[in-house]
């Protein structure tokens, strides 16, 4: 079973020990992990602007990168949504790459659901000593059917308690380019989302999108917490959460 | 209605700040969506009446020239007149008319949202007569200057208790009453006697039913069947979108409108009108008026966000909206607010009046998954943003921001080398806490929070890396 990482430009950049984490737990898995060396971004910032020319640019390009793979594997619910629901919107128009895309959109997953649903992993690497909380990022949560995997997978993880905290399903206040264009509005969402994860008094709040973990991560030390970690659940999941 | 859309996020920040008005959308917000959750569990298949919902209307918006058709010859039949207005204008215009012909003094009216798009109750004013509001939340917005509602179905929701209470008694001129009752029983005392007097009956619309040519109409408080059948007029104001072909079509959506909209089951009130009062009937208007108002619907239904036209203003949108939550409906600047307001609300009065409006939403797809009528409000979102780019209303910082950014995206050697000198930049910035507080460019980020450092290297340099130690 040959799967492509899309690492995601976010991960990338900001934390590679996510990208590490996901092959850790496919390779786990039993899988043949490929990372294509010229992936950059799957064009979902031009998307979410109204750029549809420089998306569709984008969204060519990772095609041809990742069609060769049996699957596409991302530690990302907005990525592998962009993927999965919005490219074929994006070709609808045009019949020859609309296949391809299709075809490619059937192969991809969200990292914790390709897991369980399909690599069907029994156990997992990581342990982790402690409560944790878990937010159900939107793209996720409403794109790629992603609730009951991320838990279901982190029950395996020995020494791991779930305190679920309240509107887990509501939105960070990230929203990419939102939280730049609109940042009180967003900033105030955060809050809400920041007030909620403290409630719990959980020792790490944990999810699956790291534009979401930088915008809640951010707004926690802001208000002054030092304490509450933010994870990623693939980090959870392999136990590499330092 | 006046239009201040353009000043979105200044009256969002003032509202962020009103303590008063966070506490009162808080309370709000809690009841809705726990109400609806429970409400349509009681449908056996909730998600197939939902499609069905959406092909109903679909069906309707597809052939609207047709139902429009059959609507009127069925209400012209039953004794009604069906008149047409293009323009929010042309509408108070009729309803002038209509009282002028009738030497009609005064309106009684229950709710309607359109008559808000044209501000009928002061054009009404204006021509010397007497307007009433007769939905318990549109009579607290009227006696207070006729203050904006600021949501759909529940005008007033921004208002708390003590705020309506201090009001009633500066406006009535009596002491101060507590309990929610109490408030209830003055505004029916004092709305009983217009009720009396008013000879003008005006309502909106939740459905019109083409096959029949009745209007259906959806209240817990039954001021619209008094407002409706009392009077010796009765005139219906609403949008040409509101037409369902059926009875049996029209109990489908309202299977799905209270559920949505406060999760009731039904309301307390159904009033299905049907043509003027016969020749021995007791009840019922003389006369019966439908202005059908058009004001920049057929724009939208020959748009790309032609699918915001299935709205059955159940407001479902507004409550599970994450943003509307934090801001309220009065931010929003026009008539109406939340995810659906901000996809017709451009339509309506023109994009570039409203260029904030489609940006400020997260496209968290709340509002999409619990429409009732499955309209697919983020992406009708993300069709104005593309409007916007074509239009070139957007900054130029932010078209160039992104052009430039999928310019190195689509060529992977210059990306990798920018990506490397960037994320190392950034961890000096980030110094020793690994956090950056303050970011050029983007201060909206980090005016309200901390952007965590990255580590030093990028994904790929470390895979590089790996793959040639192994
Ligand atoms: S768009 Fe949908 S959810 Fe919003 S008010 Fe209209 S019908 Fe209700």
């Amino acid at each position: 079973m040959k799967v492509g990482l899309l690492v995601t430009c976010l991960v990338d950049m900001m934390r590679p020990s996510i990208g590490f984490a996901a092959i850790k737990l496919l390779e786990s898995a039993g899988c043949e992990v490929v990372v294509p060396a010229t992936q950059t971004c799957c064009g979902q910032p031009g998307y979410n602007s109204g750029d549809r020319a420089s998306s569709k640019l984008l969204a060519a390009k990772l095609v041809a990168e990742f069609e060769a793979c049996d699957f596409l594997v991302a530690p990302s619910g907005s990525c592998s949504g962009m993927v999965k629901t919005h490219y074929p919107e994006l070709f609808a128009d045009d019949a020859a790459m609309l296949a391809r895309v299709t075809a490619l959109a059937a192969r991809t997953y969200e990292l914790t659901d390709f897991l369980l649903n399909v690599a069907k992993i029994q156990a997992v690497p990581g342990r982790f000593e402690g409560t944790v909380t878990y937010h159900d990022s939107c793209s996720g949560l409403r794109e790629m059917g992603v609730k009951a995997q991320p838990r279901e997978l982190l029950a395996k993880v020995p020494g791991l308690k779930l305190a679920e905290m309240t509107e887990a399903e509501s939105c960070c206040g990230f929203g990419g380019t939102f939280s730049i264009k609109f940042g009180e509005i967003s900033a105030r969402m955060s809050d809400n989302k920041c007030q909620n994860i403290e409630d719990t008094h959980a020792d790490a709040v944990v999810l699956g999108d790291l534009g979401c973990m930088l915008n809640i991560e951010g707004r926690l030390r802001r208000r002054g917490n030092e304490t509450t970690k933010v994870l990623h659940v693939a980090q959870v999941l392999a136990g590499d959460t330092d | 209605m006046q239009i201040a859309t353009m000043y979105f996020k200044d009256r969002a920040q003032v509202k962020l700040n009103d303590e008063l008005l966070q506490y009162n959308l808080k309370k709000s917000k809690g009841k809705f969506v726990g109400k609806r959750a429970e409400a349509i569990r009681e449908l056996d298949d909730f998600e197939g009446t939902r499609t069905a919902a959406r092909e109903i209307r679909q069906r309707v918006l597809d052939n609207l020239d047709t139902y429009l058709e059959i609507f009127e010859q069925n209400a012209t039949a039953r004794g009604a007149t069906v008149l047409w207005a293009e323009t929010p204008e042309e509408a108070n215009r009729h309803v002038l008319d209509i009282a002028a012909k009738h030497q009609l003094k005064k309106a009684i009216k229950s709710k309607s949202m359109v008559s808000e798009e044209s501000a009928l109750d002061h054009a009404i004013e204006q021509a010397g007569l007497k307007v009433v509001e007769t939905d318990l939340g549109e009579y607290i917005l009227q006696i207070n200057d006729y203050e904006p509602p600021s949501h759909i179905i529940a005008p007033a929701l921004h208002k708390s208790k003590e705020e309506v209470s201090a009001l009633f008694a500066k406006v009535h001129g009596t002491p101060p009453k507590t309990g929610i009752q109490e408030l209830c029983g003055e505004a029916r005392a004092v709305l009983r006697e217009h009720y009396l007097t008013g000879d003008l009956g005006i309502s909106g619309a939740n459905f019109l039913i083409a096959e029949t040519g009745s209007v259906m109409l959806v209240t817990n408080e039954g001021n619209a069947t008094l407002c409706t059948t009392l009077p010796k007029v009765h005139v219906v104001i609403t949008g040409i979108e509101k037409i369902v072909p059926t009875l049996e079509e029209a109990s489908t959506l309202l299977r799905l409108l209270t559920r949505s909209a406060t999760g009731q089951s039904i309301t307390n009130y159904v009033d299905i009108l049907t043509g003027i009062k016969g020749a021995g009937e007791y009840h019922g208007a003389e006369h019966m008026y439908f202005i059908l108002v058009d004001s920049g619907r057929t724009r939208v239904l020959a748009s790309e966000v032609r699918e915001a036209l299935r709205c059955i203003r159940c407001g479902a949108c507004l409550n599970h909206c994450p943003v509307y939550q934090n801001i309220g409906g009065h931010s929003y600047g026009w008539v109406y607010p939340g995810p659906i307001g901000s996809v017709i609300t451009p339509m309506f009065i023109g994009q570039e009046m409203a260029v904030d409006l489609p940006n400020a939403s997260t496209l968290c797809g709340a509002c999409g998954v619990v429409c009732p009528v499955r309209i697919p409000l983020p992406e009708l979102l993300r069709k104005h943003r593309e409007a916007q780019v074509k239009e070139d209303l957007r900054p130029w910082v932010e078209r160039l921001g992104l052009k430039g950014w999928t310019w190195l995206a689509l060529h992977p050697g210059l990306y990798g080398l920018a990506t490397r000198i960037g994320v190392r930049l950034m961890k000096m910035m980030g110094g020793y806490e690994g956090r950056i507080h303050k970011l050029p460019l983007v201060g909206g980020w980090s005016d309200g929070r901390d952007l965590p450092a990255p580590t030093g290297k990028t994904f790929r340099e470390l895979y590089a890396a790996k793959r040639r130690s192994a």
